[in-house]
């Protein structure tokens, strides 16, 4: 499950601010990061996912996650292989979930959140389904197949509550899709997400081992760098 | 069929703050104690170790240190004409589990409530007359004194080693402390945090607003601390992880850090974990608690453990269950306003501020739980209501807890949520941001409240605890009031974009907002406004205690751990040096 390579985002290699970081226990090494072409990054094995299903939610990371000088694209940081990771586990099954009935619709009290009786896999799975029927039908192609403007309109839509499925609250829906999505650019990259530690790059986050006692007095009001290291760069 | 275990001298039902506390006090008194929890026992050193620690998908998206809703939720509706829906997933609040319960996840903030959080209406009315407070605002007073709670909370201030800055020693007002505080018998046994740049930017834009910024108390120990039950406290390294987690440098005071290891050499101290309170064991006729019935969650089989005394240190939603589950006390009907368990159920209302600047570097990933700045003069009673339309405060206040950045990417208003827009934003504001948080209180109501719900189940098929809970009018007045206050601080600081996020709408259960939930087996002057009087004895068995924030009658503008603890070392003093002599109420009426 861990995945050690890495990709120089452009430009965005932080000079490595030794301090406390490198008198973290067990940390001396520095995190090897081996230059990748990006497209490279797809190439994982699915657990859960069918291709279809890869393919459907690559266009939606992609458009939650656009390419730019920030950072490459969702699915080249691995957010897909996240959330194929995340739904063939445990959480997928449904774990720290009351899954008990009778059950309610979703949509008129959002307050509760999610009410539905499916667990994550099941849940998405379904949406994938659901939406993909209901693209075809109004916008005349599946979701990985509307051009990029096409796909950001439709996701505007869903988001504004301007989309219904018939069994899946599809607000509830792109709720659960946004938030996944976000966990696999902005996690440890141990499961299977922010290759490269793209996003924390992007956003200056130093990762671990996250010991500022001194840091805190010396940086106050200065911009503290490091090179970001991830819980696997400690073993 | 139960198996019935051999007898012992007390039961605890849940071994968090309040249960470690108790189990702590009664076993120096030479009194076998076993106390039963639910989740699994917790190893620190292994547990909470780097680098495997500082993750936070596993431990604060995913919560693993949390209740597991599979086995058991709670439902919410926000009007009693409402059919309740269940809680599927926590949110909005955090119950713990395991070994410390949420002691174990807490942040580590600090708070004494206010004298007049303790006799609140008394107060109001002596200074703002009866018919000041609605009628339907269900509000009451503690009827234990803050004076007699204040080495109580001086004891638990030492037990953990808290960090901070008193504001008022013995009636003299100290520089650089809170000076709305009640009378102190001390200084805070460590020195405060070394504060953050945000921190500072709050306190010098306070000070100028005419306020009295301080440094929030944090059982997070600012030096490496030995406690009197002899635990070794390390330094806080301001890791940015320490609500949500356990602490690898031992620094945040938990039960696990500062009671366990006395507790686990005490003789005649036994802790079963994994064992699942259903019931305490009540005789009606002798009025008397005669132990607790569990199920053990690795076997599955029940057992009975008889006891003398029973101890419920459960949590809010435990402990009322429990007592409801149990047929203790008259279930509280919020229609005839009869009844009393399950009655003020109250949380807290928390508006919030994001300041964005656009010329500082705040380094949002160091932090430590209680490290905060704050201002008190907008809590409690501590300013004048006479022409406002609300009672009630709350503290406001600059936390520097954390920027993980799954949960924490603030950016400007009208920014989208996703998309080339909302990456160019994040990346430009994640160093630039902080938050102004008010910790609005949350008074009592006649609605407000919980019983057992008549649909929903848990693993073993026994009703949910049912909330019926919505933010008052009072509530929202207040949270305005507060709001306001704040956005000035954030304008006197030179954020380039000051972003208040009032509380609208229905309660949800979506966001975090507090996990400082309070009532359900308040405390009293008499059965009939109560259910425990004021050494938390229960009114229906006296040899059963109830401990923890369930006991509060209304909620104040605090984090609560501190106040329900001293008021659980008030119950064990009272209990160790008046009841074990003469087994019997302790309030007569």
């Amino acid at each position: 499950m861990i995945d050690r390579r890495g990709f120089i985002a452009s430009g965005s290699i932080l000079a490595l601010v030794s301090g406390e970081a490198a008198a973290a226990p067990a940390a001396d090494a520095p995190p090897k990061g081996s230059p990748l072409a990006a497209s490279d990054a797809t190439a994982e094995p699915l657990y859960a996912l069918t291709p279809n299903e890869a393919e459907f939610l690559t266009a939606i990371v992609d458009a939650f996650i656009p390419a730019d000088d920030l950072s490459p694209s969702g699915s080249e940081c691995g957010v897909v292989t996240f959330i194929d990771r995340q739904l063939a586990g445990a959480y997928g099954a449904g774990a720290r979930l009351y899954q008990d009935g009778p059950f309610q619709p979703s949509n008129e009290r959002p307050q509760f959140g999610s009410q539905s009786p499916l667990a994550p896999l099941a849940f998405i799975r379904l949406g994938i389904a659901e939406l993909d029927t209901w693209a075809t039908a109004q916008r005349g192609a599946r979701v990985s197949q509307l051009s990029k403007p096409e796909l950001e309109a439709l996701l505007r839509d869903i988001e504004a509550g301007k989309v219904a499925l018939p069994r899946i609250d599809a607000r509830a829906f792109f709720a659960a899709l946004l938030q996944l999505s976000m966990e696999g650019f902005f996690s440890d990259p141990i499961y299977g997400g922010n290759r490269g530690k793209a996003s924390w790059r992007m956003i200056g986050y130093p990762g671990l081992p996250a010991t500022y006692a001194k840091a805190i007095k010396d940086h106050r009001g200065r911009r503290y760098e490091a090179e970001p290291r991830s819980i696997a760069d400690f073993l | 069929m139960a198996k019935v275990l051999k007898a012992t001298d007390a039961v605890i039902v849940g071994l968090g703050w309040t249960g470690a506390i108790m189990a702590r006090e009664l076993s120096r008194a030479g009194l076998d104690v076993v106390a039963l929890e639910r989740g699994p026992d917790r190893d620190p050193a292994a547990d909470f170790a780097l680098p495997a620690i500082r993750d936070e998908l596993r431990f604060s998206v995913r919560q693993e240190l949390m209740q597991d809703p599979k086995m058991e939720t709670v439902t919410l509706r926000h009007r009693l004409d409402d059919e309740a829906r269940p809680v599927r997933r926590f949110g909005s609040f955090l119950p713990g589990d395991g070994v410390g319960g949420m002691g174990t996840h807490w942040n580590g903030n600090t708070f004494r409530f206010l004298p007049s959080d303790h006799n609140l209406r008394t107060h109001l009315t002596e200074r703002y007359g009866r018919a000041r407070i609605p009628e339907d605002m269900t509000i009451q007073d503690w009827d234990v004194s803050y004076d007699e709670l204040e080495p109580h909370y001086a004891r638990f201030e030492a037990l953990c080693g808290v960090s901070g800055k008193a504001g008022n020693i013995g009636g003299r007002i100290q520089a650089g402390g809170n000076p709305f505080e009640g009378p102190r018998s001390g200084e805070y046994p460590n020195a405060p945090l070394v504060s953050s740049h945000a921190n500072e930017l709050f306190r010098r834009a306070a000070t100028e607003l005419g306020l009295h910024p301080f440094p929030a108390p944090a059982s997070n120990s600012s030096a490496p601390y030995r406690n009197p039950e002899g635990a070794q406290l390390g330094a806080c390294q301001y890791c940015g992880h320490c609500d949500r987690f356990g602490c690898e440098a031992n620094a945040k005071a938990t039960p696990l850090s500062t009671l366990v290891p006395a507790l686990s050499k005490a003789p005649g101290f036994r802790k079963v974990t994994n064992a699942y309170a259903t019931r305490v064991l009540y005789d009606a006729k002798s009025r008397r608690a005669t132990g607790v019935r569990y199920i053990d969650l690795r076997s599955g089989e029940t057992y009975d453990q008889p006891a003398e005394i029973v101890i419920l240190s459960a949590w809010v939603f435990g402990n009322t269950r429990l007592m409801l589950l149990s047929g203790i006390g008259q279930p509280y009907d919020p229609r005839a306003g009869t009844g009393v368990v399950g009655k003020n159920y109250c949380y807290q209302i928390q508006p919030t501020v994001q300041l964005f600047f656009k010329d500082e570097e705040l380094n949002p990933f160091m932090g430590a739980g209680g490290l905060g700045m704050v201002v008190d003069d907008f809590n409690g009673d501590n300013f004048d209501h006479a022409n406002l339309g609300f009672l009630g405060g709350g503290y406001i206040s600059l936390n520097s807890t954390n920027g993980r950045p799954i949960s924490f990417r603030p950016t400007p208003p009208g920014t989208p949520a996703w998309g080339a827009a909302w990456k160019r934003e994040t990346a430009k504001w994640y160093r630039k941001t902080a938050m102004v948080l008010c910790e609005g209180m949350n008074y009592a109501s006649r609605t407000n409240s919980m019983d057992l719900d008549p649909t929903y189940r848990d693993m073993f098929g026994q009703p949910l605890l049912r909330m019926t809970f919505n933010f008052t009018q009072n509530d929202r007045a207040m949270a305005d009031h507060l709001l306001g206050k704040a956005a000035e601080i954030g304008r006197a600081m030179n954020a380039t974009i000051v972003a208040p996020q009032p509380r609208k709408g229905d309660f949800n259960v979506v966001s975090y907002q507090s996990s400082h939930n309070t009532g359900g087996t308040i405390m009293g002057r008499t059965p009939a406004d109560s259910v425990v009087n004021r050494y938390l004895q229960s009114w229906d068995a006296h040899n059963l205690f109830v401990l923890g924030s369930s006991v509060f009658p209304q909620n104040a503008g605090y984090n609560p751990t501190a106040a329900a603890a001293a008021t659980a070392y008030w119950c064990a003093d009272a209990l160790v040096k008046t009841y074990l002599k003469s087994p019997s109420p302790m309030v007569q009426l």
